[in-house]
């Protein structure tokens, strides 16, 4: 029998072969930029080498037929070369002025919107979902589709007071991260618990440490080693579920959607900043999702309208404060707002300041 | 015969709209028919339909991989299955996924695009994501008999898996030197210095938890490296920020004064700026923080110093289990020029991986891991000085056994005489 192949431990492969050659050319040695205009970035180097850069949104889950019809642009339009943004944008990098006006038509009369850059809504961060997640409480891709068909307007020109990163969470662990507005899911109900088959699925030690509040306990169920779980004490999270899935806490009715603001992850001006809670109890309503653009929709008009040029989210409210925030955008302030997890009086007002 | 499409009403509903649409992509995977990955689709479609309809998710992990490897790949079963346990899709009832790493910066030229999806569509579905939150490029919709030669035939592209499960991820680095004149540091080469030491810890996943490194060139922090990475890099600088003075008036003739204070004065979070009388700015570089704010707005006139580094924090994560936590400073300025400065990093980043894997308890994150020991003993750890720009304030609270301080003053001293 022949040897099985081997793997090459290769690692994270060299970009030299992959970047344009005025990048090689002038690897760390650029001077300024400018915004020609939404989607179009321009560099200039210290050689005085110039770069024009165009940025397209993609759908991020693509097939090899969007990727092939991507390339075909390029080898027609640029140079050959792209590279991707961290939010799932395309950029492609020419080396002339005359370039940008056709490969910007190229890309429109293809359906990929030119955008994303400086104070834009750009692209929406988004996780796998109900298409590839095994634990997803929603899907990503068509709550991203849904609402960016809805942002269009906001990614293709530079309008906001500052940049709005988005992100969304099929599940309350977050891994679409911080935005200025994160549209995650969030259950409201314990898990059901299949008594039959957690002995036979599940690691029970590592359930019950798994739990943030400590909620899980061992229990003999018809006779049969199974979890319990304090229903008065469970927050819901769903920590549970991923190593246990007889613990199944999604639920069409009663997982939710809640919209977070004002997260920030640059050290820029102010320092970096988690979301926090504005909205909750939005239905998981697909395919469009009607009441989470409604309320996202909702919150960007306020800040576009009473934002200051260069102020985030979280600057913006931070200026105005949270009680006009609410009152601006018209949404129910609940006790659910008001944190009660570890160090949350910090967060709380110890001050007589108040605004009238 | 083709096999017959499934019915999709709330699917169809996302074809519509401006923006590009993942069904129509999905679809013309399904329908292309002759093509190995036609009838898949099909029932990955079929699958999706019913999830959009009783608003449930039907995968489920397992075990799947590359000879010689124990991660990277991350399997999915359907469980959708009938009464005698037997798939309701059945042609999608294996679509797991392959986490390849792409090249820092996220470069790609046409060609290799296009021979990723040669690849894709002879053993995949030719459903590609670039790129996941991990950022990986995900290969996503594959059999389990097709894993393997269809990493065989990526690999010997010159490409790798990633990280999965509690080991060194895939990072992440910004565009940087390769475009960006505000990169502090060479991130490319910093990215594969870390990533490529530690593919043992990626491709055999022992560590208590997930590790995760993310590379930003200065303090825009375009990776999110301090909310998740739990070593972020982030270039910087210690000298005098540069400032061409005619840039700055011209900068003020083309957009007035008031503009300047209102968007650049006042919004310096140290008050270290000043607009002089003949529209010169004053910079007070004692007190700037490296924010970047001012060098944003004015390219042309201001650039970070020239004595650049990076500064580097710990214990960035999301929110399991004990919520969203971000990176401590715990090297305020590094030199990261030399061989041997990159050397330093590489022993700096084995050191917390090696204090991560003895210390955290299962399942336990950096961060996680720094609250539960408290971060003196994580410094002491790995062999860090303490330093007062890790916190934001000293302690507040009496609480605390204090008989070793005249040794820790001593230390201090001792620390400042040296230089």
């Amino acid at each position: 029998m022949s040897q099985p192949r081997m793997p090459i431990e290769s690692g994270v492969p060299d970009a030299t072969p992959y970047m344009h050659p005025l990048f090689i050319k002038n690897y760390g040695k650029w001077k300024w930029h400018d915004r020609p205009r939404p989607g179009v970035l321009h560099h200039v180097a210290e050689s005085g080498d110039e770069i024009w850069t165009v940025r397209a949104g993609t759908q991020r889950q693509m097939d090899v037929y969007t990727v092939r019809k991507l390339c075909d642009i390029a080898d027609q339009y640029a140079e050959g070369f792209v590279r991707f943004t961290i939010r799932s944008n395309i950029e492609f990098m020419v080396s002339s002025e005359d370039k940008v006006q056709p490969l910007i038509d190229a890309l429109n009369k293809e359906g990929f919107p030119v955008g994303g850059t400086g104070n834009s809504v750009s692209m929406i961060s988004h996780t796998q979902g109900w298409l590839h997640c095994d634990i997803p409480g929603t899907d990503a891709s068509g709550v991203v589709k849904a609402l960016m068909d809805e942002l269009y307007d906001e990614y293709v020109n530079e309008d906001m007071p500052n940049r709005v990163r988005i992100t969304t969470s099929c599940c309350e662990i977050n891994c679409g991260g911080q935005g200025d507005i994160a549209i995650n899911v969030q259950h409201t109900k314990p898990p059901k618990i299949n008594h039959d088959l957690v002995a036979n699925v599940c690691e029970r030690p590592s359930v019950v440490a798994r739990c943030p509040v400590a909620a899980i306990r061992p229990a003999l169920v018809n006779g049969k080693p199974s979890l319990e779980v304090d229903e008065k004490k469970c927050v819901c999270c769903g920590a549970c579920f991923p190593p246990c899935p007889p613990m199944q806490i999604n639920d069409p009715e009663h997982s939710k959607i809640a919209i977070w603001v004002g997260g920030k992850h640059s050290s820029t001006r102010s320092k970096p900043t988690f979301h926090k809670l504005v909205a909750a109890g939005l239905p998981n309503n697909p395919p469009r999702w009607p009441e989470v653009a409604e309320v996202v929709k909702k919150i960007l008009k306020v800040y576009k309208e009473d934002a200051k040029d260069w102020e985030r989210m979280n600057e913006w409210i931070d200026r105005i404060g949270w009680a006009r925030f609410f009152e601006l955008t018209g949404l129910p302030f609940t006790k659910y707002h008001i944190d009660n997890w570890r160090g949350s009086r910090s967060s709380l007002n110890a001050s007589a300041q108040i605004r009238f | 015969m083709a096999k017959k499409s499934h019915e999709t009403p709330m699917l169809d509903q996302l074809e519509s709209g401006p923006w590009p649409s993942f069904v129509t992509g999905l679809k013309r995977l399904a329908n292309d028919e002759g093509k190995p990955y036609a009838s898949m689709m099909k029932d990955l479609l079929g699958q999706l339909e019913t999830s959009y309809k009783t608003r449930k998710g039907y995968w489920k992990g397992g075990t799947v991989g590359v000879i010689g490897y124990g991660g990277g790949v991350i399997p999915r079963f359907t469980e959708l299955k009938d009464e005698n346990d037997n798939p309701l899709f059945p042609d999608a009832a294996e679509f797991h996924t392959l986490r390849i790493m792409p090249a820092p910066g996220m470069h790609y030229t046409t060609d290799v695009l296009r021979k990723m999806c040669d690849v894709w569509e002879k053993y995949g579905s030719g459903l590609i994501a670039f790129h996941g939150q991990s950022g990986d490029i995900m290969f996503q919709g594959c059999t389990t008999d097709n894993v393997q030669p269809a990493f065989d035939e990526l690999n010997e592209m010159g490409f790798d898996l990633g990280g999965a499960g509690p080991a060194v991820r895939t990072a992440m680095s910004c565009v940087g030197h390769a475009r960006c004149e505000h990169s502090c540091y060479d991130e490319q080469r910093a990215h594969r210095a870390l990533v490529n030491r530690f593919l043992d810890d990626m491709h055999r996943p022992a560590l208590p938890y997930k590790f995760k490194f993310k590379f930003s060139g200065c303090a825009n922090d375009c990776m999110n490296s301090i909310q998740r990475a739990d070593m972020a890099v982030i270039g910087t600088w210690r000298d005098d920020m540069q400032v061409d003075q005619n840039e700055v008036k011209a900068f003020v003739a083309k957009k007035g004064r008031k503009y300047v204070i209102d968007n650049i004065i006042t919004r310096c979070p140290t008050q270290a700026l000043s607009l002089n009388d003949d529209d010169t700015l004053a910079v007070d570089n004692k007190n700037c923080v490296r924010c970047m704010h001012c060098i944003n707005v004015m390219t042309k006139a201001l650039s970070p110093g020239k004595d650049r580094g990076v500064t580097i924090l710990v214990g960035g994560k999301r929110t399991l289990k004990i919520g969203d936590l971000m990176g401590t400073v715990v090297v305020p300025f590094m030199k990261l020029e030399t061989d041997e400065d990159f050397e330093q990093l590489e022993e700096l980043a084995q050191n917390i991986i090696d204090f991560f894997a003895e210390n955290a308890l299962e399942h336990e994150r950096t961060g996680e891991m720094i609250e539960r020991i408290g971060l003196a003993n994580f410094l002491e750890g790995v062999g860090l000085e303490i330093d007062p720009n890790m916190v934001n304030h000293p302690r507040t609270n009496p609480y605390v056994r204090m008989d070793g301080w005249d040794e820790e003053a001593a230390k201090w001293n001792e620390r400042k005489a040296a230089g």
